[in-house]
C-alpha cells in the first residue's frame, strides 16, 4: 500500500528544502548577481538557493521511493500553544508589561500538555512570576516595568 | 616555558574572587537548567547568554564557560538518572548510566562521570595552552581563501560525521548559511530576505535560532506522545566509586580523552562523534564486550571523558582561528562579539588576560563540578521529579524572557515561535537541526571570505585549489565526502550511532 504523503518523511522534507529553496532563489533574483570578480549581494544567495533546491528534488524522489513514515503523531496542537504562548508573551510585553505577559505565557503554554488544572497553573504563574522578577528585574536589572506597557 | 607563564597569568585572573564567583555560578545555574530534561549544554548556554550581557568581558567569559561545564554536566545527570539525553552526545551516556542507576548505581556513575570529565578537563586545559599559541601564529598567515576552505571543511565534518542521514544534514548546512545571510548585505548595503520587516534587515540573532530549533522543539516533541517517562524514584546514596570501579576505569578514561581531544581540535567534528567512537572501542577491546549497555562502569567513564575532553579542545579552533568548530562554540564566538572582542587570532595576543583566564576558568569550572557538583547531587535529582507539566511552561518562560531581553524588542520572540515551527517540523522529518545552526552562523563569514578571495585572484575560483593551505583543507572536505560515501564506512557510522540508540 502507498503511504500517505503527509506522512512520508523524506517526500516531506524535499518539499520543505524545494519551498525555502525556491523562495530564497525568487527573492533573490531581485539582487544583483555581479560576477565571481565581484560578487553581488544576488550571487551566494541564489549559489545557496540552487544547491538546496537540487538537495530538496534528491530528497523528494528518494521519499518517494523508500516510502519511509515519519516517526509518530504530528503534534500540531502543542506546536500551535507553545508558539501562540511565546507570540503572546511578545506582544503582551510591549502592551501590558511583565506580569500580565507572564500570565498569558504560562496559561497558553499548559493548555498545549495532556493535563491542564486550573488551579495549578496559576499556582505556577505566581511561582514562576515571582522568580522571574526577583532573577530577571531586581537580579539582572533588566528594565521592564512589571505593569504597563513600555 | 611559556605555557606555564601564560597559564599562571590565566590562573591569576580565574583565582580572583569576583571571578571565581562568577564561574560558580555559572557552574550551579548551568546545572540547574542543564539538568531539566530534554534542555542539552546549547540550549542551556543560550538560554542564559542574556544574563551575561551586563558584566564585563572577562567575568561574563568566566561564568559562560562555568554554564557549558554545567550544563554538560547536568546533561549526564539527566541522561543516568531519567534516560533523557540533552542532545546527541549524552545518548551513549545513557546506555550505560541509566542500567547502572536502575541497579542502584547512580551515584558511582554520576561521581565517574565527574572524575572523568575532570580528568579529561585537565588535559584538555594542558593542550591548548600548548597548541593554541601556534596554531594562532599559523593563523595569521591565513587569508581568505583559506578561511573560506577551512569553513567548508568544518561545515562538511559537521553534516558527515553527524547523527542521522548525510544528505539530508549536508542540504541542512546550506539551508544554514541561506538563512545566515538574512540581513544587510556588508558590501552593498542591500536588505536581503527582509520582508520588509526593519528589525530583520540587522540579521537574525543566533540564540532565537538556537533557542526555537532546539529547545522550543524539543517541548513540542515531549508533549505529543502522552506516554510518561519513568523517572528514577530512589535514592542517590554510595556517591564514591569503589577502588575497583575507578581502577576498571582508569585506561578507558584516557582513552576517551585521547579521542575526544582528537575530535575536538577538528573543526565541525566535536563531543557526540567523540562519544560514540570512543564507545564503541571500548566495546571493542573489553575482554568480555557482552556488559555493555547493562550497566558497564566504563561504559559512562569512557564517552563522558571524550565528551568533556573534545567540549575543552573545541576551544583550539574556535579561540585561535575564530571559527567554532560546533554550535556551542559559535554561542561562545557570539558572546565575545557582544563584548566587542574580534574573534581570530589576535585575541591570544591582544587580551591575553581574558584567553588564559578563560582557559584556566574551564579548569576551575571543572574542578568545582566535582567538588561543589557531587554533594549537590541530591538537589538535582529534586528537580528531576518535578513532573513535565510544571516543568516545560517554565521551560518556555526562560526562552521568552531570554529572547526577549537580547534587543527588548518582542521581534526576536516572533521569530523563535517560527523557528519553533521549523525546528519540529525538522526534527519529525528527521533533519539535523545542528548543521543547520553551524551553518547559520558561518553564512555571513563565508560570503565574504568567498567575496574577497575571488576579488584578491581576479574571480579565478581555483585559487582555493593553488594556494597549499587552502588546497590542504579542499583535499580533506572531499576526502572526507568520499569516504563518507562508500558504503562500507558509512555502514560503519551508522552502526556507531544505531549501537548508541541515536
Amino acid at each position: 500500500m502507498k503511504l500517505d504523503l503527509r506522512y512520508n518523511k523524506d517526500f516531506l522534507a524535499g518539499l520543505l528544502m524545494l519551498a525555502i529553496g525556491g523562495g530564497g532563489m525568487f527573492m533573490a533574483l531581485d539582487y544583483p548577481f555581479g560576477s565571481s570578480l565581484r560578487m553581488g549581494p544576488g550571487y551566494f544567495p541564489r549559489v545557496l538557493a540552487s544547491i538546496i533546491i537540487l538537495f530538496g528534488v534528491f530528497v523528494l524522489i528518494r521519499g518517494l521511493r523508500t516510502q519511509e513514515r515519519v516517526n509518530g503523531p504530528w503534534g500540531f496542537k502543542p506546536l500551535a500553544f507553545i508558539v501562540a504562548s511565546l507570540w503572546t508573551f511578545g506582544w503582551t510585553m510591549e502592551h501590558a508589561g511583565l506580569l500580565p505577559s507572564l500570565a498569558a505565557m504560562f496559561f497558553i503554554a499548559a493548555a498545549a500538555g495532556s493535563q491542564f488544572n486550573w488551579k495549578e497553573v496559576a499556582i505556577l504563574t505566581v511561582f514562576m512570576s515571582i522568580f522571574a522578577v526577583l532573577v530577571f528585574v531586581k537580579g539582572i536589572g533588566l528594565p521592564y516595568p512589571l505593569v504597563g506597557g513600555f | 616555558m611559556e605555557m606555564f607563564d601564560n597559564l599562571l597569568l590565566g590562573f591569576q585572573v580565574a583565582l580572583s574572587l569576583q571571578n571565581l564567583a562568577y564561574c560558580f555560578l555559572g557552574v550551579f545555574v548551568g546545572t540547574a537548567i542543564g539538568v531539566l530534561p530534554g534542555i542539552g549544554p546549547l540550549v542551556t548556554i543560550a538560554m542564559l547568554l542574556p544574563i551575561t550581557f551586563n558584566l564585563a568581558p572577562v567575568p561574563s567569559l568566566i561564568m559562560l564557560a562555568g554554564i557549558y561545564y554545567g550544563a554538560q554536566y547536568g546533561g549526564s545527570t539527566t541522561s543516568i538518572l531519567v534516560n533523557l539525553p540533552g542532545e546527541t552526545a549524552a545518548v551513549v551516556t545513557c546506555l550505560d548510566g541509566y542500567q547502572m542507576a536502575r541497579q542502584g548505581r547512580a551515584g558511582p556513575a554520576l561521581a565517574i562521570a565527574a572524575i572523568g570529565s575532570f580528568t579529561a578537563g585537565c588535559v584538555g586545559t594542558l593542550l591548548i595552552g600548548l597548541f593554541g599559541p601556534p596554531l594562532a601564529e599559523v593563523a595569521l598567515k591565513f587569508g581568505a581563501s583559506e578561511y573560506f576552505s577551512l569553513m567548508l571543511m568544518a561545515l562538511i565534518a559537521a553534516a558527515c560525521l553527524a547523527s542521522g542521514d548525510m544528505v539530508k544534514s549536508l542540504a541542512m548546512v546550506f539551508l544554514g548559511l541561506l538563512f545566515g545571510i538574512i540581513g544587510t548585505d556588508v558590501n552593498s548595503g542591500m536588505a536581503r530576505f527582509s520582508f520588509g520587516v526593519a528589525e530583520l534587515t540587522d540579521g537574525i540573532g543566533f540564540t532565537v535560532v538556537a533557542v526555537g530549533l532546539f529547545a522550543i522543539a524539543e517541548i513540542v516533541r515531549n508533549l505529543e506522545r502522552t506516554e510518561q517517562h519513568e523517572v528514577f524514584t530512589g535514592k542517590v546514596k554510595n556517591l564514591m566509586p569503589t577502588l575497583a570501579d575507578l581502577k576498571v576505569c582508569a585506561f578507558p578514561i584516557m582513552r576517551g580523552t585521547l579521542v575526544g581531544s582528537f575530535f575536538g581540535a577538528l573543526p565541525g567534528t566535536g563531543p557526540s562523534i567523540s562519544a560514540f567512537c570512543t564507545y564503541m572501542l571500548e566495546k571493542k577491546i573489553a575482554k568480555d564486550p557482552s556488559i555493555f549497555g547493562k550497566g558497564a562502569i566504563q561504559g559512562v567513564a569512557a564517552p563522558e571523558s571524550a565528551n568533556n575532553a573534545a567540549a575543552q579542545t573545541a576551544f583550539i579552533p574556535t579561540l585561535t582561528l575564530g571559527i567554532p568548530g560546533s554550535a556551542t562554540m559559535a554561542l561562545m564566538l557570539g558572546a565575545l562579539t557582544i563584548q566587542g572582542i574580534a574573534p581570530g587570532p589576535q585575541v591570544m595576543t591582544q587580551n591575553p588576560e581574558l584567553f588564559w583566564g578563560l582557559i584556566a576558568s574551564m579548569w576551575i569550572g571543572n574542578l568545582m563540578l566535582v567538588v561543589l557538583n557531587l554533594p549537590l547531587v541530591g538537589l538535582w535529582v529534586k528537580l528531576l521529579k518535578i513532573p513535565y507539566r510544571w516543568l516545560f511552561p517554565s521551560i518556555v518562560m526562560f526562552c521568552a524572557i531570554g529572547n526577549f531581553s537580547i534587543n527588548n524588542s518582542p521581534m526576536d520572540v516572533y521569530l523563535c515561535g517560527i523557528a519553533g515551527i521549523l525546528g519540529y517540523t525538522f526534527s519529525k522529518l528527521e533533519c539535523e537541526p545542528a548543521p543547520l545552526i553551524l551553518g547559520f552562523v558561518l553564512g555571513p563569514l563565508m560570503e565574504e571570505n568567498l567575496r574577497r578571495a575571488l576579488l584578491i585572484s581576479r574571480g579565478d575560483p581555483t585559487v582555493f585549489f593553488t594556494r597549499p593551505i587552502s588546497l590542504g583543507f579542499m583535499l580533506a572536505s572531499i576526502l572526507i565526502l568520499v569516504v563518507m560515501v562508500i558504503p562500507a564506512i558509512r555502514q560503519k557510522k551508522e552502526q556507531a550511532y544505531a549501537e548508541g540508540g541515536g
